[in-house]
């Protein structure tokens, strides 16, 4: 599966359109985490525990976007946006769409 | 000595934070800037875009890359920006906070695009992101998040 994040797949000729797919996942900060963050807080710095979190969730969001690609017979997705919102407090949705296409 | 510390706790834990808050926070940032500096040199080779498409005449093949990092405010920056809220007008104590976050970001997205083997990144997008809620609020984690994002370029040998 190869993803870009530009109209089209360089090298590679696109044949077939199937539209958009999506894949999102919420996640929430832990105690632990949170009480690490909020002591580096006062110092400053990076929050490494968060930016983990980040990652694990954005990879977990194109996981499930590259599945439904898959599912409908693609084998690559095109113009990946990623977006985040907080829905609730102290969670965050992770949320990656792009278009599904067949190339050759 | 003890008994005039204990009484007076609520005014002296305060200044306490903020002096460690201001001498932790600006070694930190000085480190930071630093080592973004040096590895924005390392990386002059491997340009990130935000053209959509570079015109090229070998065959190249593209991957997206990622870069992300959540950085988190000082006590005493935090201190300052409440107290700016008061007046209005530039937060520099931010600006400084988003500008390192951003800058980072690109860089760790540079990196997995240079470990790729990949020339250039074009279409890079940049966003910044929250978990932590707004920066400014008490009893919050005040961070900032930025995730730069874009297809690295890969020449085919």
């Amino acid at each position: 599966m190869i993803i870009t994040n530009i109209e089209t797949i360089p090298g590679k000729a696109i044949v077939e359109h199937y539209g958009i797919v999506q894949g999102s996942t919420v996640r929430a900060k832990h105690i632990g985490r949170d009480f690490m963050a909020g002591l580096k807080n006062l110092v400053g710095g990076e929050l490494k525990g968060y930016t983990e979190l980040l990652s694990e969730a954005r990879e977990e969001a194109l996981r499930r976007m590259t599945e439904q690609a898959r599912q409908m017979g693609a084998n690559a997705v095109v113009n990946v946006r990623f977006a985040t919102s907080s829905v609730a407090q102290g969670a965050a949705e992770l949320f990656a769409y792009g278009t599904a296409v067949r190339v050759e | 000595m003890s008994d005039f510390l204990l009484q007076n706790i609520n005014l002296i834990l305060p200044i306490f934070l903020l002096i460690l808050g201001y001498t932790a926070g600006s070694i930190a940032e000085r480190r930071h800037y630093r080592s973004i500096e040096r590895r924005e040199q390392e990386f002059l080779a491997l340009p990130a875009v935000t053209l959509r498409d570079v015109e090229s005449s070998e065959e190249v093949s593209g991957q997206l890359v990622i870069g992300n990092v959540v950085i988190s405010i000082d006590y005493f920056k935090r201190a300052l920006a409440i107290l700016r809220n008061i007046f209005g007008g530039r937060v520099a104590s931010y600006e400084s906070l988003v500008d390192r976050a951003r800058r980072e970001a690109i860089l760790r997205m540079k990196e997995e695009a240079a470990k790729a083997g990949a020339h250039i990144v074009v279409n890079m997008r940049i966003e910044t992101s929250s978990i932590g809620q707004s920066a400014n609020r008490k009893k919050q984690i005040g961070s900032v998040e930025a995730i730069a994002y874009g297809t690295a370029l890969i020449k085919q040998v």
